[in-house]
């Protein structure tokens, strides 16, 4: 660098600028803005940052962490509380246990990941029915709203410690025909309470998103009440709506990793987290697999709902064009 | 355009489709067999653990695998239990047909209006230590003076607050602990609470830093509570007080499903390796020589049985359980049930029976020469 703009400096006035040098400094600039631009390579970028900050804090911090009072501020730097990154993705290529035949521990994670992602999309589904009723019955009848609001908010307070043993208490002796209630139901129905929360309070929005010039001129048309919703505040609910989904498939993905804990359902990341806890100790970058798994977890549903998202993008005329 | 937004709904309801047949698909392996046995004739029993799939409950496991519940006519469905499932109340709520859980917890439960009975006590034993680093100090319950002790609440706590009290040591930190040792290992906490057959095992699975070899059993101090004299009863199975004093049907299913289970625990105790399979086989993901650790810990508190069989309660243990239960206060004054349980808290009339007829067919439900194995953990349990 140093030995090029040497050379370029004496004589700038008599001859043409030269073009190395420059295109050398632009060059750089256009890769990091094509860079940032391409989602994928950020993606890996932003990976490497909160590795490299989890390894730079492991090098320079405390190494008993902070404690302020009885509080700990800083976790401790130790290889049991904080493993090496390249330690923790190592370990997602051996074997789950020593047994023979053990799949690697990354399949089990998927294997896991996959089920509790379909115990939370039954739960989403769920969540995104029942918050659109309750979202429409509020908009139709202005009583329902004044009367339902404030419960679905409330709703919201019950911990989800004492939901877990209603639900599946109702539910084990729930019988409806050949069907009997699956332990997976349970955790699908504490996950959609988590998730029509916000489809209902969007929605809801929403469907009161159109001015009353709007309503006006539908009803000059003539239009009653189903003309209207179909084609005035449905289509205008679609950007209100698809931030509540994706806030719902995050809910919908806790909810049933909670519930899973909650409720003892063998087969998902919720168990798994709690069984490979007791290794901790022994085999510390183990307990960490689960909780990677719960990321790529909430990403797939996050992606799943980005999906939804394009194939609705005629409706998203009110968002900025991007 | 307008394909490409076909296109992503196309992949948007494929994905979502597939996720669905997903969950129907693992949710028919949860309950893998139960629809075609009950077309056989079989009797549903559903079992609910105490806590996550693992040796603790071996022998159910292994009467499942070997086949012993369906020699029965029964088909038993085996729940483990997450971190908000309490097996007595699922069993009171009649959720389940019968449960496993620790009798101090249950006689809460009862004095509080759960209608369920003991009819099995399976570990003769208690399995909880209150262990420590050897340089700590700590070499008895009077050493806990001014310590912080470590618990993980929840009814888990009550022999630790009988030695406590027994000793008179009242100046001590409680900390609840979580299911791992780090808060031992960490300095957190002085003594912290183990299971012989689980955290115990935990520790020697892990490497010492400072040597970089696995810690020994020389390294850590133990409090066994059946030595200070203040061990509680703890896995027994329990059964609807209701349904055991009015449906026949239901009286003769817990004399089968005693008879297959201590069948199962017979069994766990001569193939200790082969339970220990069953139970890896059923979904835990413990590593095998903590699963094996595990069965063989789990056996040496039930084996030899001095009650003259397996299941069998010993009423003196349980007198000596329920006056715990009446004496011990914990840290807020508080003691487990204020009265002696009712008359129908415990039965040994179903057990006595399944005994009977495990003997008849020449099963050994006393273990006398019963030997148990010297395991050796391996680091992370491997």
């Amino acid at each position: 660098m140093s030995a090029t703009s040497a050379t370029a400096a004496p004589a700038p006035a008599t001859a043409p600028p030269p073009t190395a040098p420059r295109s050398g400094s632009a060059r750089p600039r256009a890769a990091a803005a094509s860079l940032m631009r391409s989602a994928p390579l950020a993606a890996v970028a932003s990976v490497l940052a909160v590795g490299s900050a989890w390894e730079a804090y492991k090098l320079l911090g405390p190494a008993d962490g902070l404690m302020v009072g009885q509080t700990r501020l800083l976790p401790r730097t130790s290889d049991l509380a904080m493993p090496h990154t390249w330690d923790m993705a190592a370990r997602l290529f051996e074997p789950v246990s020593g047994g023979a035949g053990a799949p690697p521990l990354w399949s089990a994670v998927l294997r896991a990941g996959a089920a509790s992602l379909g115990v939370a999309a039954v739960g989403w589904l769920l969540g995104l029915v029942v918050g659109m009723l309750l979202a429409l019955a509020m908009q139709r009848v202005r009583i329902v709203e004044s009367a339902v609001l404030p419960l679905v908010v409330l709703s919201q307070t019950v911990p989800l410690v004492a939901l877990a043993p209603l639900v599946r208490s109702w539910g084990a002796r729930l019988e409806v025909g050949p069907v009997q209630w699956a332990p997976w139901m349970s955790v699908a129905v504490i996950a959609s309470y988590l998730a029509f929360f916000p489809v209902a309070v969007g929605m809801l929005r929403g469907l009161q998103s159109p001015t009353t010039i709007h309503a006006d001129l539908m009803r000059a048309y003539g239009a009653g009440w189903w003309p209207t919703l179909l084609r005035l505040r449905l289509p205008a609910s679609v950007p209100y709506l698809l931030p509540a989904l994706r806030l719902a498939a995050a809910n919908a993905v806790v909810g049933a990793v909670v519930a899973e804990v909650a409720t003892g359902l063998p087969g998902g990341l919720g168990r798994m987290i709690v069984e490979f806890a007791a290794f901790s100790a022994s085999d510390p970058a183990k307990p960490w697999a689960p909780i990677f798994g719960a990321v790529a977890l909430g990403l797939a549903a996050a992606g799943l709902v980005a999906l939804l998202g394009t194939s609705l993008r005629r409706f998203r005329r009110l968002e900025a064009a991007r | 355009m307008r394909t490409t937004r076909r296109w992503g709904a196309a992949v948007a309801a494929g994905l979502a489709a597939g996720l669905l047949l997903a969950a129907c698909a693992s949710s028919s392996e949860d309950g893998a067999g139960e629809p075609a046995a009950a077309a056989e004739g079989l009797t549903p029993v559903r079992l609910q653990l105490q806590w996550l799939t693992q040796a603790q409950f071996a022998g159910y496991y292994a009467a499942q695998e070997q086949g012993y519940y369906a020699d029965e006519g029964l088909d038993v469905e085996i729940l483990p239990s997450g971190g908000d499932i309490v097996p007595q109340d699922a069993l009171a709520q009649g959720e389940v047909d019968y449960a496993i859980a620790w009798v101090p917890k249950v006689l809460g439960s009862i004095e509080q209006g759960a209608g369920i009975t003991h009819v099995a006590q399976v570990f003769e034993r208690s399995a909880t230590l209150q262990v420590a680093f050897a340089d700590s100090g700590i070499d008895s319950v009077g050493d806990l003076s001014g310590k912080t002790v470590g618990s993980w609440g929840y009814g888990n706590e009550w022999e630790l607050f009988a030695g406590l009290n027994k000793s008179g040591v009242a100046d001590f930190q409680l900390v609840t602990q979580a299911f791992d040792m780090l808060g031992l290992l960490n300095g957190d906490i002085d003594a912290a609470q183990a299971m012989t057959y689980n955290e115990y095992a935990q520790l020697l699975e892990t490497v010492d830093p400072d040597t970089g070899e696995l810690y020994t059993p020389e390294d850590f101090t133990v409090i066994d509570w059946n030595d200070e004299g203040t061990a509680m009863l703890q896995d027994a199975i329990w059964a609807d007080a209701e349904r055991l004093e009015s449906d026949s049907d239901y009286q003769d299913t817990t004399v089968k499903f005693l008879k297959a289970s201590l069948k199962g625990w017979a069994y766990a105790r001569d193939h200790a390796q082969e339970a220990a399979d069953a139970v890896t086989a059923a979904g835990s993901t413990l590593g095998t020589s903590h699963q094996l650790w595990m069965t063989n810990e789990v056996n040496k508190l039930i084996w030899p049985s001095t009650s003259g069989g397996i299941g069998l309660l010993d009423e003196s243990a349980w007198e000596r359980t329920v006056e715990l239960a009446l004496q011990t206060r914990n840290e807020t004054g508080a003691s487990i049930i204020s009265a002696a349980p009712p008359a129908s808290a415990f039965t040994t009339e179903y057990v006595t029976k399944a005994l009977a007829e495990l003997e008849a067919e020449g099963v050994d439900v006393v273990g006398t020469g019963f030997t148990p194995l010297d395991v050796t953990l391996a680091e992370g349990g491997s």
